[in-house]
């Protein structure tokens, strides 16, 4: 567990983290979201042991992050923003060193190293010095160290940055493999993967937290939420379609977006739209080309709850 | 001591992926050869000693440490290694005490290499093999001495200049203080046991004696009290300034 009680860091004048409280659970992938310089780098650093938190307290897995910081260092697995390494190293010299100093004996260090080569499919530039590698090779890299002891904790600094889609999947998929029994917290500025990994959003601006949730749960806070959108195959009649919805008493109000043709019905408080509106499309046979229940935007809500905040 | 031992051959390896080591290796062996041939008079003198080669060592560092000990903690930071290093399981002084005996052990390598200069001078006449040997030894302390200062200052900047620069100046000092000039001119006016303090915190001074054969006690401890100092305040250095 990782428990963060009043966590603040202070530079100079600048609060970079604040007052920030919170607990995360074996089998929970955080995501920590927000603007630059909100903070996340910083409160991932301080649980990392790298910073000395100005005040408050952060154990992870019952050790204190200051007074017993090898033992909980010795439980996370840790990706620095921009995944630094040593560009002399190559990737096998520097998988090697990490084992070492970890501790790893002989036989586990050498089947965690075949492991961890194999799942980011380092075999290729393994002899290769570190200077020549790819971006997303540099990233794998260091995502290779942060999992080379099998943590219980693992923090990663915008690990699918720099990534290829295909690359960004593979991460992915990695962490949430990763993820049983463990407490993964990933930063990231991308919404989508707050969707795809994490089973929990903290979304944080100038060092605090403005909203902790499930992705579900932020998305019932955009407007979308429960929106129902349509096209159809025939737009000159899409002034009378809207003139038929925007009389049910489940939708609060359509919009028509002039450049897409595409019309969206947002709910009456409480309400759910979509029957009602399928039922009129039976009705009245409407030449329909496109029909979609909107879940929410991420992107929506994100902007809202950060709003004036982005840095 | 393990994770000191990991940092250790990580950092020794590391010169040698880069030319680093080998021009470093190179302009020491021609400017100490250089320097025991020529300024110091070394066939002319006409005695079986390594003195004229000990005898510039002083000087020889003063210009080739601060290179190799610019980069020690100044590029680890720069580049935001220090961040992947410092959140390993290890403590601060591991990590300082590898990085300084790997800088220490290509230094001595280097150092080594020189024992041509060892053979040409028993090939030549009948030396006291003992006194080159504690040479040898006093002048590794006192490159000891120059790289735990230099590993220091590289704590304190991210700029590699700014660490060869101030580590320089430094050192510069610590070698001056005990040659005769800075003391002739200190002598006379000012009471001789502040002259002779100046003196005793000079390499110059603690290198002059050993480099001659001769094994002062005093001379190992405060090389020695000097490295252990110096590493700890490298310690304490880079806890304070290794997030900035």
């Amino acid at each position: 567990m990782i428990d963060c009680q009043g966590l603040t860091k202070q530079y100079g004048q600048l609060c970079a983290v604040d007052d920030l409280s919170f607990k995360v659970e074996p089998g929970e992938i955080l995501g920590f979201l927000g603007p630059n310089g909100a903070g996340k780098t910083t409160t991932m650093r301080i649980i990392a042991g790298f910073l000395t938190p100005t005040s408050g307290k952060v154990s992870v897995c019952g050790f204190d992050v200051e007074t017993q910081s090898l033992e909980t260092k010795r439980r996370i697995g840790y990706l620095p923003e921009g995944a630094p390494n040593y560009p002399e190293m190559t990737p096998a010299s520097f998988l090697e060193f990490v084992a070492e100093v970890r501790g790893l004996s002989a036989p586990v260090r050498k089947r965690r190293l075949d492991e961890v080569i194999n799942l980011l499919h380092l075999e290729h530039v393994l002899d290769q010095s570190i200077d020549t590698l790819s971006k997303g090779y540099r990233r794998r890299v260091g995502v290779a160290q942060a999992i080379l002891h099998d943590p219980e904790v693992l923090i990663l600094d915008e690990p699918t940055d720099g990534l290829d889609p295909n690359q960004k999947h593979e991460v992915r998929q990695l962490i949430g493999h990763m993820a049983k029994n463990k407490i993964v917290v990933i930063s990231t500025h991308l919404l989508e993967e707050v969707d795809a990994v994490c089973s929990r959003a903290i979304i944080i601006a100038h060092g605090k937290i403005l909203a902790d949730d499930t992705p579900a749960g932020l998305e019932s806070r955009s407007r979308f939420h429960n929106a129902v959108s349509l096209k159809l195959g025939n737009p000159s009649a899409l002034d009378s379609v809207r003139a038929a919805i925007e009389a049910l008493p489940e939708v609060e109000r359509a919009e028509i977006d002039p450049s897409s043709g595409r019309l969206t019905a947002f709910p009456a408080k409480g309400k759910l739209p979509l029957r009602p509106i399928g039922a009129l499309v039976e009705q009245n046979r409407w030449d329909l080309a496109e029909l979609h229940l909107e879940s929410g935007r991420l992107d929506e809500v994100f902007r809202t709850i950060t709003g004036g905040a982005s840095a | 001591m393990s994770p000191v031992w990991a940092v250790f051959k990580r950092e020794l390896r590391s010169y040698f992926v880069t030319p680093v080591a080998y021009v470093f290796i190179v302009v020491f062996l021609l400017l100490s050869g250089w320097f025991t041939f020529f300024p110091g008079a070394f066939y002319e003198t006409g005695q079986a000693t390594l003195n004229a080669f000990f005898s510039f060592h002083p000087w020889l560092y003063l210009f080739l440490v601060p290179p190799l000990s610019m980069r020690l903690w100044a590029e680890e930071r720069r580049s935001g290694s220090v961040e992947l290093l410092m959140t390993l399981p290890l403590e601060v002084w591991h990590a300082v005490v590898g990085k300084f005996f790997a800088a220490w052990a290509f230094t001595g390598l280097a150092l080594a290499l020189t024992f041509p200069i060892w053979i040409t001078v028993n090939y030549l006449g009948d030396p006291d093999n003992g006194a080159i040997l504690t040479a040898y030894i006093g002048s590794l302390l006192m490159a000891g001495g120059f790289l735990a200062v230099g590993a220091c200052i590289s704590a304190l900047t991210k700029n590699q200049i700014v660490a060869f620069i101030v580590t320089i100046i430094i050192c510069l000092l610590l070698v001056l203080v005990g040659t005769p000039w800075v003391l002739v001119f200190f002598s006379g006016w000012v009471p001789s046991v502040i002259v002779d303090g100046i003196a005793s915190l000079s390499f110059y001074t603690h290198f002059n004696s050993i480099s001659r054969g001769l094994i002062d006690l005093r001379d190992v401890v405060f090389f020695a009290l000097l490295i252990g100092a110096m590493l700890y305040a490298n310690t304490i250095v880079l806890q304070l300034t290794k997030a900035e």
